[in-house]
This record gives C-alpha cells, sequence and structure tokens, in this order.
C-alpha cells in the first residue's frame, strides 16, 4: 500500500512537471512570434524554414508550423490569423484559391489585398504541375506527350488528392485532353512516387521540381495542348504584418527572383534524396545568398522526441481529462433516466462511427488548426468508452445489493456515493483506460491539423520515405499506449475497493 | 394493530399479484406467510419497505399511511433481510453496520458499543467486523446482514427467506437462535418462508397464501384440524415431515 501511494506521489509530481512546460509553450506563442506555415510536402517545407530563419535572423522570433496540410487548410489559417505568411503557387491562386473571382496576373495583387493579403511574387521559379511516368514504360508504350496517353486506356492513374479536387486538377485535365481512363485513385504525393517505383501504378502527377523527377528517371510528358498554366512560387502574408513586423515584410521581399528552377530542384533533392533537414538547406541558401550565418538549432533525436512527447501529452492529457470530468456525470445520468441515457449513450456512439480523421478535420472550420481543434475531437472521442462503461457498471450491481441500500434509508446520493460508484468503479476504470489507448493513438492524426505531437514525424516519415523517422512517432506512441495501460492497471489497486478484488 | 394492509391489489404485466389482500399483524408477535412460489408474499414485503407501490389499497404503519413523504423515515424503524443478505462487499462487516448509522449522526463510541451488543446477541466473532463479505461464511454473512438490519433497533423486522440459501446444519443452529432474538426483543415480526417445518416452528400465527390471495390463517392446529378448503390440506401434506420418511 505505501508503495503504491509513493508511486502515485511520483507521478503526479511527473505529470506536474510535464504540465508546467506544457502552459510555457502553450503561452510563449504571443503576438510577438510571427507563424509560418507549410504545406505537406518537400518543398513548401524548405521554403517556410527559409522565411521562419530569415525572420530570425532580423532578431524576431518565428516559429515554423509544419506540414499543415493541403491549400484550403493553409490559405483559411492565413485569413484567420492563425498563421502570418506561408509560400503558394500562382496557378494554385488563380485557378482555385480565387478561382470564383476572375484573378488574372495582372491584377492578382489587388485581388489578394482584398482578402488584407499581401504577395511576394515571383521567388524565381515555376512549379507547375505536370504528368509523368518511367521513362522505359512511356517508351515501351510510345508515349511521349499527355495526348498520347488517350491510346492506352488500361493504364492506372494514381494521383494526389489535391490534384483530384482541384478544378486545375485531373478532373479539367480529363476533360481538356478527353482522356478515356477509368482507373484512377487518390494518393499521399509521396506514396505516389514509390507507387510507381513498384509498378503499381502506371502514372502520376507531378511537381516539376520534383527531386524524385531525376531520382526515379521518369518521363514528363508533354503538356501538349498546354493546359498546365504557371505555378510560379510566390510568398502569401498577411497585410497587417506591414506595419506589426516591417522588417520580416522587407526581408521576404528580398527573396524575390532569388531561387531558380535549378536551385529549387538542387534544394529539394537535398532533403529528399541526401537526406539533409529543411533547417539545414535553408541555413545554407540564407548563407549563400545573403552571407548571414543562419542560428538554426539542429533537431537531434532527443530534442525532438521530448517537444513531440510535450506536444502529444498535452493533447492527450487536455482531452482525457475533460473527457472523463463530463462523462461520468453523464453516465450517472443515463443510468437514473433511461430514457435520457439511450439518447446519451446514442449520441456518443454515433460519434465514435465518425472516422477519427474526418472528426478532426471537422473540427477546422469550427475552431481552425492547431490543438484545440484535435483535443475537441480527442475529447469527443474518448466519451463514449467512459459513459457506456459507466452506465454499464451501475446497472449491472445486482439488486439486492441496490435494494438493500435503499431499505436501510440512504438517500440516492449515499447511495451512489457510498454504494454505487465504489461498486462499478473497476467498469468506470476499465471504461476511461480503453479511452485513453484509444486515444494516445487517435492523438498521431491531430499533425495533420497541425496540433504536433508523435505524428508530426510519421507525417515527416512518410513524406520523406524514412522509416527510421516513421518509427520515431510510431514507437514513441505505442509505448505511451503501454505506459497508459500499465499506469491504470496499477491505480486499479488503489481506486478498486478492497473488498472487491478478493 | 401495528401493520395494516387494506384491499392491496397489485399486478406486473397484467398478472395480478396480490388481489384485494387485507391483514393486521400483530405488534410483538411473528408472523409467517407461506405459499407456493408465486403466491405474493415477498411482493408483500417488498410494498411494506416501500420497494413497490400497491396499484390499491392502503398501507398503514402504526396509524400512519405510507406514502412518499413519510418512506424514509418509515424505513428507518424497519429493518429488513433477504436471502442473499444484500451485504455491501466493498465494505466490511463493520463498515455495513456503520453505514446507516453514521448517515443517522450517531457518534463512534454509540456505533461500537451497538455493534458489541449485536455480536454479543447473534454470536458473532469479533474478528470477522473486520472481513469483507467474501471473506465470510453463509451463516455469518446472514448473522452481518441481521445485525445490520438491527443498528437502529427498529420496531419491525421483516425477513424475506432468510435462511434459504444455507446448508442444513447451519440453517438449524439459526433457527434456533433466531427463535430466542425474536423472544428477548419482543420485536414485530414478519418472516417469509416456503418451508411449513420453519413457518410452524417460527410462526405464533401462520398466513398461508395462494395466487396473491389469503387462504387461510391461524396455528398449524387449526390449518390441520379446520382447513378452509381442499387446498390447505394439500399444501400441508406436501411438505414431508422427518418422520414421515423414517
Amino acid at each position: 500500500m505505501k508503495l503504491i501511494k509513493q508511486n502515485t506521489l511520483w507521478f503526479s509530481t511527473l505529470l506536474l512537471i510535464v504540465f508546467i512546460n506544457l502552459s510555457s509553450i502553450a503561452f510563449s506563442q504571443s503576438d510577438k512570434t510571427i507563424k509560418i506555415g507549410s504545406k505537406k510536402f518537400t518543398e513548401n517545407v524548405i521554403l517556410s524554414e527559409i522565411v521562419t530563419q530569415l525572420a530570425r535572423s532580423n532578431n524576431v522570433n518565428s516559429i515554423h508550423i509544419r506540414e499543415l496540410g493541403g491549400t484550403r487548410i493553409l490559405w483559411n489559417a492565413l485569413l484567420k490569423g492563425e498563421i502570418d505568411i506561408y509560400p503558394d503557387y500562382t496557378g494554385t491562386i488563380i485557378e482555385e484559391i480565387l478561382a470564383d473571382e476572375n484573378v488574372t496576373y495582372k491584377n492578382l495583387k489587388d485581388k489578394l489585398s482584398k482578402h488584407g493579403i499581401g504577395i511576394v511574387y515571383p521567388l524565381g521559379f515555376n512549379n507547375t504541375y505536370a504528368i509523368g511516368m518511367k521513362t522505359e514504360e512511356a517508351e515501351k508504350s510510345g508515349i511521349e506527350e499527355i495526348s498520347d496517353l488517350r491510346k492506352h486506356p488500361n493504364l492506372k492513374f494514381g494521383f494526389t488528392n489535391e490534384f483530384m479536387d482541384r478544378k486545375d486538377g485531373w478532373r479539367g485535365l480529363q476533360k481538356f485532353y478527353n482522356l478515356p481512363h477509368s482507373n484512377v485513385t487518390g494518393m499521399d504525393h509521396d506514396i505516389a512516387y514509390r507507387g510507381l517505383a513498384s509498378s503499381s501504378i502506371d502514372v502520376i502527377d507531378l511537381y516539376s521540381t520534383d527531386a524524385e523527377i531525376n531520382y526515379y528517371n521518369l518521363k514528363v510528358l508533354k503538356d501538349d495542348l498546354q493546359y498546365f498554366t504557371d505555378y510560379q512560387a510566390v510568398l502569401l502574408y498577411r497585410k497587417d504584418l506591414e506595419k506589426t513586423f516591417p522588417k520580416v515584410i522587407d526581408a521576404i521581399k528580398k527573396l524575390k527572383n532569388s531561387i531558380p528552377e535549378s536551385l529549387m530542384i538542387k534544394m529539394n533533392s537535398e532533403v529528399k534524396i541526401n537526406g539533409k533537414s529543411e533547417e539545414e538547406v535553408a541555413a545554407q541558401f540564407i548563407k549563400n545568398k545573403f552571407s548571414i550565418e543562419s542560428n538554426y538549432v539542429e533537431s537531434t533525436f532527443l530534442r525532438r522526441l521530448w517537444h513531440n512527447t510535450k506536444e502529444h501529452l498535452y493533447l492527450v492529457l487536455i482531452s482525457l481529462s475533460a473527457a472523463i470530468l463530463v462523462s461520468i456525470p453523464l453516465g450517472i445520468s443515463s443510468y437514473k433516466n433511461k430514457k435520457l441515457g439511450r439518447f446519451i449513450i446514442g449520441i456518443t456512439g454515433i460519434i465514435q462511427t465518425v472516422p477519427s480523421l474526418a472528426l478532426l478535420v471537422f473540427m477546422i472550420p469550427l475552431l481552425g488548426i492547431g490543438s484545440s481543434p484535435a483535443i475537441v475531437a480527442l475529447f469527443l472521442y474518448s466519451l463514449l468508452p467512459i459513459v457506456r462503461n459507466t452506465f454499464t457498471g451501475l446497472e449491472d450491481i445486482p439488486t439486492s445489493i441496490k435494494e438493500s441500500a435503499i431499505v436501510l434509508g440512504l438517500s440516492p446520493f449515499v447511495i451512489l456515493k457510498k454504494i454505487e460508484l465504489p461498486l462499478a468503479s473497476r467498469s468506470i476504470l476499465a471504461g476511461i483506460k480503453t479511452s485513453a489507448v484509444i486515444n494516445v493513438g487517435t492523438a498521431t492524426l491531430g499533425a495533420l491539423i497541425g496540433a504536433g505531437g508523435y505524428g508530426q514525424p510519421i507525417l515527416t516519415g512518410i513524406r520523406l520515405d524514412s522509416v527510421p523517422l516513421i518509427l520515431e512517432g510510431a514507437v514513441p506512441a505505442a509505448l505511451l499506449a503501454l505506459i497508459v495501460q500499465w499506469m491504470f492497471d496499477l491505480s486499479e489497486k488503489v481506486i478498486v475497493p478492497k473488498g472487491l478484488r478478493i | 394493530m401495528s401493520i395494516s394492509l387494506k384491499n392491496i391489489s397489485k399486478s406486473f404485466n397484467s398478472s395480478l399479484a396480490l388481489k384485494e389482500f387485507s391483514f393486521n399483524f400483530t405488534k410483538g408477535k411473528t408472523t409467517v406467510l407461506i405459499g407456493p412460489s408465486g403466491c405474493g408474499k415477498s411482493t408483500l414485503l417488498r410494498l411494506i419497505v416501500g420497494l413497490m407501490k400497491q396499484d390499491s389499497g392502503t398501507i398503514t404503519i402504526d396509524n400512519e399511511l405510507l406514502s412518499n413523504s413519510n418512506l424514509s423515515s418509515i424505513r428507518e424503524r424497519i429493518g429488513y433481510v433477504i436471502q442473499d443478505g444484500g451485504l455491501f462487499p466493498h465494505l466490511t462487516a463493520r463498515e455495513n453496520l456503520s453505514l446507516m448509522p453514521i448517515y443517522t449522526g450517531w457518534n463512534n463510541d454509540k456505533i461500537s458499543n451497538r455493534i458489541n451488543e449485536l455480536t454479543r446477541l447473534t454470536n458473532f466473532p469479533d474478528d470477522g467486523l473486520e472481513h469483507y463479505p467474501a471473506e465470510l461464511s453463509g451463516g455469518q454473512k446472514q448473522r452481518v446482514s441481521l445485525m445490520r438490519a438491527l443498528m437502529l433497533n427498529p420496531e419491525f423486522l421483516l425477513f424475506d427467506e432468510p435462511l434459504g440459501a444455507l446448508d442444513p446444519l447451519i440453517r438449524f443452529d439459526l433457527q434456533n437462535e433466531l427463535k430466542e432474538i425474536f423472544k428477548s426483543l419482543n420485536k414485530t415480526v414478519i418472516l417469509v418462508t416456503h418451508d411449513l417445518n420453519e413457518a410452524v416452528f417460527f410462526g405464533d400465527e401462520i398466513l398461508l397464501m395462494k395466487d396473491g390471495s389469503l387462504i387461510q390463517h391461524g396455528t398449524i392446529t387449526d390449518f390441520l384440524n379446520n382447513p378452509v378448503e381442499p387446498f390447505v390440506t394439500k399444501f400441508i401434506k406436501s411438505q414431508r415431515s422427518t418422520i414421515e420418511i423414517n
């Protein structure tokens, strides 16, 4: 017993330390910090890292919120001020973001300015969409240009999910070139390259600056009908920065025409092929271009692990604690009022059937990006097991015991507190344990909406095709789930009354 | 006149458990309810302690009409013991006994004095008090259950098959002890059993029930000599006595 109490004390101290650390990261992102977002592909991450380091070398606090997702998420985050700067491409702005506003290259600046957004245009390279396949396959089938694909209707296409949905993506391309193909799958861009290499798909969409084009010896098909427009790389920034951070705006304006296509391809391949970090490549660029020694912090394994652990625990602890505080009363109400109970368990059950990824994404319009939407989604996800186990734990107490308590003359509140809840404690605890384990696993998806955590290295690992990086997220997540389980097994000895453990 | 039932009817899912049942339980006497399964004898007890409500009719306890408003004060005057004891498995025997007195506001001395009195009365070993129900034998559990019912010194004791789950030897001993206790405490006791021998052993008066109605009440001699209908004789004959078997 004494040992257990010491252990609990030790745990609470540890939790306290973690909480203090967490709150310090939560509050450090004050107004004095500039936030740079990036999309989920390497080139965008490098560009954002360059901006982040440039801001820092001008003595401005800057953080890089990496790999946030696709265009829509970044654009909306920029409008809401959740990020201040991110790199995008002219074609994307004209054909996708502002597609309904008749934007041309001429009025691009004015149209953006109406949304309170400024632009650094152009950065110097065109990263257009292209269609590609393995060179040997192309030669075998005599495919030179996109029109040639019409003669090979059985080819399997694997396109990025964004390309599948965009107006200037597959839908437009298919109509424009009158392509008959029906075997088209949406997938992650980096997975598509691997699919192509293993011949499980034949044709993919490319970004023309992708390092993999050379690496995998791919044939870029000629856009013979000139479907794809220009995708000049640009930086989009909130106009209010011109007042709040004039130095940063001056600095990023110097990036105009500073990155030719060959340099971008080289930087992409430094990261994707040679395994350098985006931070290092960005620092090298700044040194060569501006002769500034950029003081980036090379992330070590332990530093990343500590950072990811803090973020992951932050998500799990807050969402789980809230879920416990809400679910137990909900479970008790369900038990006391069966009609209400059917409703509560029905609703929490429906939430549980929503795929976790979808639930996370649903939160973005309501709460933006970052940890808050992830915490709310995880909270909702953790409700059902606790509510249901509280309900069944109370419901399963033998009638003779419940009736004895009533006939003794105890009030309903005393019965609940002294008899029913202690007797249901094992079941309630099992529910919390289930929720906690699900929560730890699901929280890895939080990285997709900018919440960080163990999902971050998994996401980066998928992007860079790096198994060690994927493991850097997956192994700690699995270990944390085990630790959580072990902690609950231990706490059962303290919480579940001794008389029930005989 | 202590517990008085008037025209009590109660049905479950359209089948009648009690039909226009009326009876006055005499103060200070032990009355035994007996009858085949489903005759409504347990239902009667559950109505008196307020675990369910009758469809029609009235229950009066010491001239006080039983209703939702006086239910909790009346429960404190009733001790109720059921077949499996109904002990709280997460509390020790002592904690089981102390729960209600603590709730009523007794101090620790008063509680432990009362527990000492009751352990002597029921022959319960002192070291058993710190054990959990799962660590006690069937007979000991029923002693704790009896002590719990007696803690607040209630005027009425209601027993629903209190010895039904015990093995015959323990049952025999406990029967003797219980009878002594009833005699010494001079309480109004209502005991439900399906065992005629037990009914004869305990009952100052026996109520024979069938299908929710009272068939006959009186002593075993009344039943043997003046049965009101053939069922009475049939029920008595169905319960073989030990002597007959020999």
